[in-house]
């Protein structure tokens, strides 16, 4: 808990460092379209390179990289993957642009994206665990 | 220094990303699924997160301008519209299935696995489906928001 409290709190702090400074929203799906689209590509490339960068620091430091599911079906992970890069960019937001800087600035919009995927997710996670079996 | 700044928020944040758990599967899915013993980290990650910038972005919007760029980037958007809805469901699909979202999923970069090839490339599909399928691009939220190139842009929230 004391962990998921500091990565939370230092995701914040990243938040706000880059909208205090860069006026941007740190959202990480906005930032993948931004790099792979369109011609403003600098700062979100660095920005990408600096969370495997921090994240890679973390891990080098001992910390216990996640161990993959080995019965876990790909063809899931391949549908979930178009499913969150589709919809991210279709709400124009995920975890971090609505959920983490969206309801910062009392966004309703934001509200009511985090509302959804939040209730949605619980949802399928249900269907998929509980009705499919698929863990 | 924009340039610079962007490298170390994404350090900080990438940091803080694999250091909440968000990079675990069974952590983000343990708290999805709300049967059996439930995983109460990613109330704390993003308690911890909402309360910072709640905070911080209070003081910041009083602000005329950032300190390193000219103006703030935000939408103007305020409608809740069929486009936020569907997309935030379909998000939510994917991610209550795999226990992924964009964030963790590029900070797991520095740790790739199997998993993540499946879902990343598929992830990054998703976005050029979104991308160059006609429509999208001219949506209302975009085109409201601002008339610059910037337009063609989703900033979020």
């Amino acid at each position: 808990m004391v962990n998921a409290l500091l990565g939370g709190v230092l995701i914040g702090v990243a938040a706000t460092l880059f909208f205090w400074l860069n006026g941007r929203i740190a959202g990480i799906s906005s930032v993948i379209v931004t790099v792979l689209f369109t011609k403003d590509r600098l700062w979100p490339v660095l920005f990408i390179i600096g969370i495997v960068a921090g994240s890679a620091i973390f891990y080098a430091l001992g910390g216990s990289a996640p161990i993959p599911r080995s019965s876990f079906p790909s063809w899931l992970l391949i549908l979930a993957g178009v499913l969150v890069g589709y919809g991210t960019a279709l709400a124009r937001g995920c975890t971090s642009g609505h959920g983490v800087c969206g309801l910062g600035r009392l966004s309703l919009r934001s509200l009511v994206a985090t509302l959804t995927f939040l209730s949605v997710g619980l949802l399928t996670t249900f269907i998929v665990r509980h009705i499919f079996g698929v863990i | 220094m924009a340039n610079i700044i962007a490298l170390v928020t994404g350090l900080i944040f990438g940091f803080g990303l694999a250091i909440s758990g968000m990079t675990h599967t069974e952590i983000v899915l343990g708290f999805l699924d709300v049967t059996g013993q439930w995983n109460t980290s990613l109330l704390f990650v993003l308690g911890g997160a909402v309360s910072v910038t709640v905070t911080s972005f209070y003081f910041i919007r009083k602000l005329t301008k950032p300190i390193f760029v000219d103006k703030f980037v935000v939408t103007e958007a305020n409608e809740i519209d069929r486009p936020l809805v569907i997309g935030s469901a379909l998000f939510g699909i994917g991610w209550g299935i795999s226990g992924y979202c964009p964030g963790p999923a590029i900070a797991l970069l520095a740790v790739p696995n199997w998993e993540l090839l499946a879902f990343l490339p598929s992830m990054l599909f998703g976005y050029a489906l979104y991308w160059y399928l006609p429509g999208h691009r001219t949506q209302k939220v975009g085109a409201a928001a601002t008339k610059s190139k910037e337009a063609a842009q989703p900033t979020c929230g």
